[in-house]
Formats: structure tokens, C-alpha cells, sequence
């Protein structure tokens, strides 16, 4: 058990520095010197002398591989750099936004999974077979929607054409609806339709039958039988899961004009701010990471058939 | 205990079902009548299609989605069941009537305790004391002969082996005491040996309770042996109903005429086989060791020091059950892996100092046939360009050549020219496993690996095949290394067998030799496991 | 042995027969009409791509202000912008940028995934560790992050975000086409390819690639939807085409600004793309459903 838990961690941290480094070459080696390329412009009219100054103040004026550590162990001790359009540390700017985008992050796939599962047992559950055509046809719709426009278009109808929800000074409640809606709905798809599947795919499995044949209703089969079964691997996709979430943030954000990491993230993009970008696609990384670590480590508490194979390998 | 005040438990009256294909509806049981008395064990004998599993699907209620009772009656104690709610056929089912299912490997949820699968029928039925739970599921653990019961009721289902597995379930069957128990197919997923044990403790905990059984089995050994009646169905028709002796000495159907000249554990030696032709050693197997890497450190060895020599134009069997390395043994010597140690000559050519172009020369001296002809033929394919291809490769034939070589051969195994232009897909099993022949042929080879080639077809499909590897042998003197599970195919085509256990020859010699007078427990116990041999006394030999 | 289907036993071959119009019902009923709605559907889009002028004759670019604003009408069938410019002439001559697009990213995704992913299927040891975990590690960032990087590194511009969106599917391609040569590989008929004496090359060339690419071309299908939700997404953000362009999502960002008073702007467009989208989706499932 414990070689098993040192094997995934250190897995983990593998990927965690592969995926720097692919950041750190997508953003910082190959560009060149962002730093240049925003000091050089010639309305600033700064001196060499000046332009020097500054890039070493910065730190580029070393080589590439330098920079490269002397990255990696900032990176460790949470310095990631200072941004070069606000002037300011980006632990800093991550930390003001961190929270607001947390919450409509928590709040998002929260929701998210509400309507993921509402509509993958209703399905099931149903008698009516057009009810179940309906429900089943819904993950399809909400996968084929740029989540901008969902956002765009849930504005238009409630603030605009029904006024529920005012648009100039919302309270933070009635801020917060639309941009979750906007947020959960895509997220929610693929979710719904990966439990779909594996609830049909438990339901061909004869131990259904089996339980059918002892009497059981088939209610009672969906909750003792198929639930966790059909669950379980779903919990798999935790990791792609956050960090769609963390992309979806970003359009919300920029859509609704919250502020957040996602708002953050699109100026950096508008204004080649690579130092910030790159923070943000670490911390995804380091998100995703840790979710999959969790869900591996947990996993066999929930499957008894893994609990056992590694007792058997440790 | 159950006094039927109606002469019949269960009878099945004109059933018809049916089950949706698009728009239309295909009828797959139709004028089914027959019934079951109480204590009574009846057999539904048929191949596959025949329409037998979903008749006891209909009679518990539990229809595929799709399928529909068109007509006719099920009815139970002379009530007529078969339109009732759901509601009402739940409170029966595994309280009236039980189901032994099919596969035990997946009949059983894989993330709950045997304990909590078995305590559930109780509660589905309104038990609610937790303790009293606890104190019957023991209890049927004991009784179904399992060991250290309350360890079992905490262990997972994969935990146990497929015969144990079978015995929970047989536990669910008889946990209320029903008056029927319905087993489908109750063995076929599993080893000779544990199937004999499975079907006879079904025997022993029916009898002492007086339950009937409806035993659906595609075996009429298997019926032979168990059932007071027998009910053979094709098509979704019943051919013939009578009493299993009397049925078995003289049917009076054509079609139960054919299941049986088919069936091989009914049949000791059907075909007059010549004994082997004195001749040179064809395959020598000496020493034969197979490891296989599990990790770096460790290895499971498969096969441990294996040896036999097969006679040229003759047939060699390599019988065992799962685990036994008789795959394994077989897929070395066609040079699919390198031998761990030991030596494997074919037709004098040691294979392991073969490699590369060497090595792809002489496989057309040597052919596998693989199992399942679904997965053995590139879907994508036809079946001409199939049977071409291996000439493509290995010889120096033009491609008119090639073709007409093809289509000979195929005509040869008995597929018609219509059929040569299909993929796979169109095609049955029997035809499929008849392209795999034809494949496996069209270079000349001197010796034909058959990897359980007839397991996966229907008992008179078998039949077909099985013919038609006798008539190919004799025509063209090839060698037959046939691997098989089923020592009642091995009886019928094979001159010497090697009886394999746990990766070791625990018995060879002739098949007279070997079947008649067994030397070994285990070969002895193989062969004892063989259905049909209780009633064999009635079967008339041709 | 419990299957309902009636296996064709071996003397009958009933199945072979055409069975003439119930045999045609049957061909019909397999192409279901939500399929040939699909198809319909990127047709109709293929040709706006190919020839705007013959759907709409108005000039996309240039408006006539006096008509600016103007709701759905006959004359402007999906009303006018803040220019005065027909919004279905934007809609039909903007396909082209979402069409060459999303071919632009399914086909980098396509080539060098697949490339990548049959080179680690049919390869053994490093080479295949080595891919293998570089794809896992561009699963690693979120899609659009990743997307944004490259856009930082390349620069904004249609291809470059088409780029961008290709770069993000590689490693899925790549995941999806080594596993699918890892199955066939392992599959009875490889081997009795081999068995009868084919080669590595031959074998892979006749039986491994035509088998495994059945799923990656209908996941292609698939990531041709999703790319041309990423590249309205990239234009919404205003990281694609420039402004005059008629790009979808860059169509629904301006119109953004007249959210209150033209509702035609941001849901005419929106609405476009949800439908293509969806059928791309229905014909990827098509694709998949009849290559097993």
C-alpha cells in the first residue's frame, strides 16, 4: 500500500514538472524576451542603458537554462515573477482573484453535478419514453453551446426581456445565478452523458438480473445495484473536470465582467503578460494533478476489487 | 410440503413472444405448451436461437427490454401470471420462483459482500431483523457447502473462484424456499469438473426440498443425466416433449433424431477412426517450459516441463481445463513464443533456432485455428481476400492463381461461391470457423493446430465441422493437434491425448487407453465429470 | 448460448437472399433522419463556405447606415448591425472562417496525434513511454489555457487560433489512436496475419491501420464540432480574425454591445453555431456506430 501511495505521488510530481517545463518553453524560452519586446517599443523611447537596467531587474538577461531554474525554484518557494503589465508580484494578483473565482467554481460544479445526475436517473427511472428520449437528447444540446453565448443569451432573457435580475448594482447573490448557470450547464454535459452510459452499461450486467429475480423493484435495483457502480468511474474524469472548470471560469468571467482568476487570465493573454499566464496554467496543472492523485488514493476505499490487488502487490 | 391442489406447478400454454427489430416484431417463441409438475425436474434442451432462454425469462417475468408476450398463458398453481404488474411478479420472484443464472463470474454485484447479496432477498421480502439476516445467510453458506462461512459473507465476489460463486448464487435460488427454481445454463461458464459438483448440489438441495426445476441447458448429456423430462425446442419451437429415457432410446423428432448423433458426450466413438498409421514423429515436444513475466521480479510459469510426440496423420489431444498451459503449449509450438527452456521440433526443424524470414517461411507448414471465429477474421475483409492473403504472403502464385486456389478450397470446406464476397459479419459462426479452415489451409500445411476451434458452435454446427475435419485429414494426411476442454469431442476424434493439469502432463497415451482405464485422480475425475454417462445405458449405439 | 438472434445455421442461408422492399426498409431505417438532417445541414454550410454570393447577395462588409439596426425582416432576413450591414450575408460569408478553421485544427490534430499515437502503439519501451507521457501531460493544462499559450506564443490571427486549437487535440488523438492499434494488435486476426507469414509492415499496412482508424476518424467528426466551438470562442475573446472579418464569434461579441435593443445580433449567430455543432456531433455518432 504504501509503495503504491509513493508511486502515484511521485507520478504525480513528474507530470507536475513536465508541465511546467511545457509551460516554461511555450511561454518564456520561445518568445524570447517578452520584457524586450514591451520595452523596446519605440514610444517609450528608453536608452539601452535604461532597457539593460531593467532586463536585468528582471532577471533576463541570462540564459535560457538559467532562468530555467532559477524559475523552477521560485516556482517551489511561490514566487512566480512579477507581472509585467500591473507592475505587481503575480502571487499577489492570484491572490486577490483566487477567491472570487473559487467561489463561482464551487458554486458551478455544484450545480453542475445536480443536473448531471437529476438527469441521468430521471432517464433511467422514467416510464415514459419520450421523457427519457428528452432527457437523454439534453447532454448532447448542452456539449454543442458556446458557453459565451449561454451567457450572453441567459443576460438577454432575465436581465433584459424578463428584468429578474437587474444588470446595473445586482446584489452578490443575484450577481452570482446567471454566471454559475453559464458555468455549470457545459460542464454538466459530459458528465450526465458519461453516467448515462455507465448506468446502462450496469443494467445489461446479470447481477441486475439477479436481483430482479429476488424480488427487487427497480428502484431498489438503481440504488443498491447500479449507483455506485455507475459513479465510481465517473470519478475518474475529476481532474479534466476541474480544469474545464477553470476554462470555463475564464469565459464566464470575461462575459459577465467578473473578476477572478478568468478575468485575469484574458488580460494576460490581451497584453502577452507570459509571467501571469504561466502562473495560471501551473496552478491548472498543480489542480489537476492533485485531483487525480486524491482519486487514485481514494479510489480502492470505494472498489473493493482494487483494495485487494494492492494489498496483494504491496 | 406444497400439496398442489392443481395437478401442474407451472404450465405454459400456446406462448408466443416476440421482440422489436425496428418497426417490425420477430417472433422467437411461438406455440410454446409444456408444463412442470411439482418436484419435478424438466429440461429445456436447444441450441442457440432455439428460443429457450427467453421462455424462462418470460416465466419469471424478466424479458429483455423489447420483448413482448404476444399470446398464450404462464400460469403457476393454475393462475394464469403472465399479464400481471410488475409489483405482483416481484412479490413472486425469489420467493415462488428463483433463478440460477448463467454466468457466475458476473452475477454477483462486484462492489458489495457476498453476505449483503445474499442477506437482500430477506429484506426485499420483508425480513427486517438485522440479526436473524445474519443468522439465515449463514446458514445457506453452510448449506450450499461452502467453508468458513462467516468469512465469506465479508468477502467480495472476486474473491471467490467461479465454482464458489455459482454456490452463492445457488444459495439466493433456494434462500425462501421457492417451489421452482429456473437455471440457465447453470454451468457453462465454468470447469468440467466443478460444473459435475455445481449441477449435482443444484440436485441435492432441490430434492431435499422438494422444488421442481426447470433446467435450460444447450447439452443433452447434461439433460440426460438431471432431468425427468425433456422438452427440445428449435426455432422457437417445441420439437418434442417426452420422458428423458424414453425420449433419449427413441426420438421420434428428426431434430432430436440430429441433437443426438451430435451431441458428443452421448456418442462414445461415432467415427470409425483408423488407428495411427505407423509413421514418422510429426511434432516432438520435450521439456517443455513456458514462463511469463508478471513484474521484474516475479514469473508465473504456465507450463512446466511438458512432453509428447504426435505421429504424423494423426490426431493428438492436449485436454485440460482452464489455467492447465494447454493454450499455451499449443501457441509455442506454432512459434508464437519462445519456449523458457525445452525443445519443440516440427517435422524435424527445431522452431526456436528459427527467426525472421526463416521463421516466416515455415509457418506455412504449421496453422492455428483459433477459437472464436468472430475475432479471429479481419471484419474488414472478405472472405476470398482472407483465404488469399496467406498465399500473398508465402507464395509465388499470380494473383488469378492465388484467387482460384482460394475458391477452390472454399467450395472445398462448404462455402458456396455466393458467399465468398462477404465480410464476416454476414456470416454464421459455423461459416465463419469454416473460413478460419480454409485460411488455414490454402498453403498445404502438414499439421493444423485446432485451439478449442469447435467450442464456441452449436452442438450440430460441431457436428458439421467436426466431419469435415475428419474428411480433410484423411484427404490430405494432415496432423491435428487438437486442444480442447471437452473430453467428450476429444473421445470422439482424437487417437492419443495428453491430459494436462496445472501446467504438467498428469497422463497420457491412447484415447482407448486413457478413457477406458485412467490411470491418474485427475484424469479419472475429468472423465467421470463428462455428462450423459448416467444415461448412457439408454442411448442406443449405432 | 442465451442469445435471442437466431443464428443462421449452416445448410440455410435465408439471409443471403435479398429480401427486396423489406430488405429496403431496412437500409432506410439504419440511415436515421436526424443523420441525413445532419449531413443536410454541413452541406448546406460547405456551400455557404464555398460560394457565399449564390446565398446571400448583400455585401457583408460594407452596410448602408440608414438601415442600421433594423429587426428580421424580408428584406434583411436576420436583421442589420450598428453598420447597416445584413446580418445573414455576415452569417453565410463568415462560414468559410469557421469551416477552414476547424479543418485547419481537426487536420493538425489529426496527423500529428494519430502519427504520434500509432508510432507508440506499434512501437515497444521508450519511445512509447516517452509520447505517452508527454500526452499526458498536455491533458494536464486545461484545453483553452493551452490554447492561450500558444496564441500568446504564435500571435492573434484565424490560422494561428485554428493552430491553437489543433495543438490542444493532439494528445487526445494521440491517447485514442495508440490504444485502438494497441486492441486490433492484440486481436486473433493480427496474429493470424501473422501466422500465415505476413510481415510487420504488411500486417500493419492491411489489418492494424484500416481497423483502428474507423474510431479516430469518428472522433475526428467529433473534434470538428468541438474546434468550431473553440474557434468562436478564441474570436468571441477577440483572438482570431480582426474585426471586419464575419467570423461567428466575433459576430456575437459585437453584437454584445446592442444586447438591450438588437437581440437578432448575438442570437442569430449563437444559434448557427449550436446547429452546426450538433450536427457534426450526430454524424461523428454515426461514424462510430458503424465501424464496429
Amino acid at each position: 500500500m504504501q509503495r503504491y501511495v509513493f508511486s502515484r505521488i511521485g507520478q504525480a510530481l513528474l507530470v507536475l514538472w513536465l508541465a511546467f517545463t511545457v509551460s516554461f518553453v511555450l511561454l518564456q524560452a520561445l518568445p524570447g524576451d517578452a520584457v524586450l519586446i514591451k520595452f523596446l517599443s519605440p514610444e517609450l523611447g528608453l536608452s539601452p542603458a535604461q532597457i539593460a537596467e531593467i532586463q536585468a531587474a528582471y532577471g533576463s538577461d541570462t540564459p535560457v537554462i538559467l532562468q530555467y531554474f532559477a524559475a523552477i525554484a521560485n516556482f517551489v518557494t511561490g514566487n512566480f515573477g512579477y507581472s509585467v503589465h500591473a507592475g505587481v508580484p503575480v502571487s499577489q494578483l492570484l491572490a486577490a482573484n483566487l477567491p472570487q473565482t473559487l467561489r463561482l467554481a464551487t458554486l458551478g460544479l455544484t450545480l453542475a453535478l445536480a443536473i448531471a445526475v437529476a438527469l441521468a436517473f430521471l432517464s433511467t427511472l422514467t416510464r415514459f419514453a419520450f421523457l427519457r428520449n428528452a432527457l437523454q437528447a439534453l447532454p448532447a444540446l448542452f456539449i454543442s453551446v458556446p458557453t459565451f453565448w449561454l451567457g450572453i443569451m441567459l443576460i438577454q432573457v432575465f436581465s433584459f426581456r424578463l428584468r429578474l435580475i437587474p444588470v446595473i448594482n445586482p446584489s452578490e447573490l443575484q450577481g452570482l445565478i446567471l454566471p454559475t448557470i453559464t458555468l455549470a450547464i457545459p460542464i454538466s454535459a459530459p458528465l450526465a452523458q458519461i453516467l448515462m452510459r455507465n448506468i446502462d452499461a450496469a443494467l445489461t450486467q446479470s447481477y441486475v438480473e439477479v436481483a430482479r429475480a429476488k424480488g427487487a423493484s427497480p428502484a431498489f435495483v438503481l440504488w443498491h445495484h447500479v449507483a455506485r457502480n455507475a459513479v465510481l468511474p465517473t470519478l475518474t474524469i475529476a481532474g479534466i473536470l476541474l480544469g474545464e472548470l477553470l476554462a470555463g471560469a475564464v469565459v464566464t468571467e470575461t462575459v459577465f465582467g467578473l473578476n477572478g482568476i478568468g478575468g485575469l487570465t484574458e488580460q494576460a493573454v490581451r497584453s502577452q503578460d507570459t509571467a501571469v499566464l504561466q502562473a495560471i496554467v501551473v496552478l491548472s496543472a498543480v489542480v489537476f494533478v492533485i485531483a487525480n492523485l486524491v482519486v487514485d488514493l481514494l479510489y480502492p476505499l470505494f472498489d473493493p476489487r482494487l483494495r485487494t490487488r494492492q494489498e496483494v502487490l504491496a | 410440503m406444497n400439496e398442489p391442489l392443481h395437478p401442474q406447478l407451472l404450465s405454459i400454454d400456446r406462448l408466443a413472444i416476440s421482440y422489436a427489430d425496428g418497426d417490425e416484431r420477430r417472433r422467437v417463441v411461438d406455440e410454446v405448451s409444456f408444463d412442470i409438475a411439482s418436484g419435478e425436474v424438466v429440461a429445456l434442451v436447444g441450441e442457440s436461437g432455439s428460443g429457450k432462454s427467453t421462455t424462462a425469462q418470460a416465466i419469471i417475468g424478466l424479458l429483455p427490454e423489447g420483448g413482448r408476450i404476444d399470446s398464450g398463458a404462464i400460469r403457476l398453481n393454475g393462475e394464469a401470471i403472465s399479464h400481471w404488474s410488475g409489483k405482483r411478479l416481484a412479490a413472486l420472484r425469489g420467493s415462488v420462483i428463483s433463478l440460477i443464472p448463467q454466468d457466475p463470474g458476473s452475477s454477483l454485484n462486484p462492489v458489495r459482500t457476498i453476505g449483503a447479496q445474499i442477506g437482500e432477498i430477506f429484506r426485499i421480502h420483508g425480513e427486517r431483523d438485522r440479526t436473524a439476516i445474519a443468522a439465515r445467510t449463514l446458514d445457506l453458506l453452510d448449506r450450499v457447502g461452502l467453508s468458513e462461512p462467516a468469512l465469506r459473507v465479508r468477502q467480495y465476489p472476486h474473491e471467490l473462484s467461479g465454482g464458489m460463486k455459482q454456490r452463492v448464487l445457488i444459495a439466493i435460488a433456494i434462500a425462501l424456499k421457492p417451489q421452482l427454481i429456473i437455471a440457465d445454463e447453470p454451468t457453462s461458464a465454468l470447469d468440467v469438473t466443478v460444473q459435475r459438483r455445481v449441477l449435482d448440489l443444484i440436485d441435492e438441495v432441490r430434492r431435499d426440498a422438494g422444488t421442481a426445476l426447470l433446467l435450460v441447458t444447450h447439452d443433452l448429456g447434461v439433460a440426460a443425466d438431471r432431468a425427468d423430462r425433456i422438452v427440445v425446442l428449435q426455432g422457437g419451437r417445441v420439437q418434442e416433449v417426452g420422458v428423458a429415457a424414453e425420449l433419449l432410446a427413441h426420438p421420434r423428432s428428426a431434430y432430436a433424431r440430429q441433437l443426438l448423433a451430435d451431441a458428443p458426450s452421448l456418442n462414445a466413438r461415432p467415427t470409425n477412426r483408423q488407428p495411427p498409421v505407423a509413421g514418422a514423429d510429426s511434432i516432438v515436444v520435450a521439456g517443455l517450459i513456458q514462463d511469463f513475466a508478471v513484474d521484474r521480479r516475479t514469473a508465473i510459469r504456465a507450463v512446466d516441463d511438458i512432453s509428447f510426440t504426435v505421429r504424423r496423420g494423426s490426431t493428438h489431444a492436449l485436454v485440460g481445463e482452464s489455467g492447465s498451459g494447454k493454450t499455451t503449449t499449443a501457441r509455442s509450438i506454432v512459434g508464437f513464443q519462445r519456449p523458457t527452456a525445452g525443445r519443440i521440433l516440427i517435422e524435424g526443424t527445431e522452431i526456436s533456432s528459427l527467426a525472421g524470414a526463416a521463421l516466416r517461411q515455415f509457418r506455412s507448414r504449421i496453422q492455428l485455428v483459433y477459437q472464436n471465429p468472430f475475432s479471429s477474421l479481419d471484419p474488414r475483409q472478405r472472405v476470398i481476400d482472407i483465404v488469399t492473403e496467406p498465399l500473398r504472403n508465402l507464395s509465388s502464385l499470380g494473383p488469378t492463381e492465388r484467387r482460384a486456389k482460394a475458391a477452390a478450397l472454399l467450395e472445398r470446406v462448404g462455402l458456396p461461391e455466393a458467399l465468398h464476397m462477404r465480410r464476416p459479419r454476414a456470416l454464421s459462426g459455423g461459416q465463419r470457423q469454416r473460413v478460419a479452415i480454409a485460411r488455414a489451409l490454402v498453403l498445404d500445411p502438414e499439421i493444423l493446430v485446432l485451439d478449442e476451434a469447435v467450442s464456441a458452435l452449436d452442438v450440430t454446427v460441431q457436428g458439421h465441422v467436426l466431419r469435415l475435419l475428419d474428411e480433410l485429414q484423411r484427404e490430405r494426411g494432415l496432423t491435428y493437434l487438437f486442444v480442447s476442454h471437452d473430453l467428450a469431442v476429444v473421445r470422439q476424434i482424437s487417437d492419443t491425448v495428453s491430459v494436462l493439469q496445472n501446467g504438467r502432463v498428469v497422463e497420457s497415451g491412447t484415447v482407448a487407453d486413457v478413457f477406458e482405464r485412467p490411470q491418474s485422480a485427475y484424469a479419472r475425475q475429468l472423465i467421470d465429470a463428462i455428462p450423459g454417462r448416467r444415461s448412457s445405458a439408454h442411448v442406443g449405439q449405432p | 448460448m442465451t442469445t435471442i438472434e437466431p443464428t443462421l445455421s449452416l445448410n440455410t442461408h435465408q439471409a443471403a437472399r435479398p429480401r427486396g422492399h423489406a430488405q429496403f426498409r431496412r437500409i432506410v431505417r439504419r440511415v436515421q433522419p436526424g443523420l441525413l438532417l445532419s449531413i443536410a445541414v454541413i452541406a448546406i454550410v460547405v456551400l455557404w463556405a464555398i460560394a457565399p454570393g449564390v446565398f446571400a447577395t448583400q455585401n457583408p462588409v460594407l452596410g448602408v447606415p440608414v438601415d442600421k439596426l433594423q429587426p428580421p425582416s424580408a428584406l434583411h432576413l436576420l436583421g442589420t448591425d450598428a453598420l447597416g450591414r445584413d446580418l445573414f450575408a455576415r452569417i453565410v460569408h463568415g462560414a468559410v472562417h469557421s469551416l477552414t478553421g476547424a479543418f485547419v485544427a481537426v487536420g493538425v490534430g489529426l496527423v500529428v496525434g494519430t502519427a504520434l499515437g500509432v508510432i507508440a502503439g506499434s512501437s515497444r519501451g521508450f519511445v512509447e513511454a516517452a509520447i505517452m507521457r508527454l500526452a499526458d501531460v498536455l491533458l494536464s493544462i486545461p484545453a483553452l489555457l493551452l490554447m492561450l499559450s500558444i496564441i500568446i506564443l504564435l500571435g492573434f490571427g484565424t490560422v494561428n487560433a485554428a493552430i491553437a486549437v489543433g495543438a490542444t487535440s493532439i494528445a487526445s488523438f494521440a491517447r485514442l489512436a495508440r490504444s485502438e492499434v494497441v486492441r486490433v494488435r492484440r486481436s486473433d486476426y493480427v496474429e493470424a496475419a501473422f501466422g500465415s507469414g505476413g510481415t510487420f509492415a504488411g500486417v500493419l499496412w492491411r489489418h492494424v491501420l484500416p481497423n483502428s482508424l474507423t474510431s479516430v476518424i469518428a472522433f475526428a467528426a467529433l473534434q470538428f464540432g468541438s474546434a468550431i466551438l473553440a474557434i468562436s470562442t478564441l474570436g468571441f475573446l477577440g483572438y482570431g480574425a480582426p474585426p471586419p472579418t464575419p467570423e461567428w464569434g466575433l459576430l456575437i461579441a459585437e453584437g454584445r454591445n446592442y444586447i438591450s435593443t438588437a437581440w437578432w445580433l448575438t442570437t442569430a449567430p449563437g444559434i448557427v453555431v449550436v446547429i452546426v455543432v450538433l450536427a457534426a456531433n450526430r454524424i461523428s455518432q454515426g461514424l462510430g456506430g458503424h465501424g464496429r
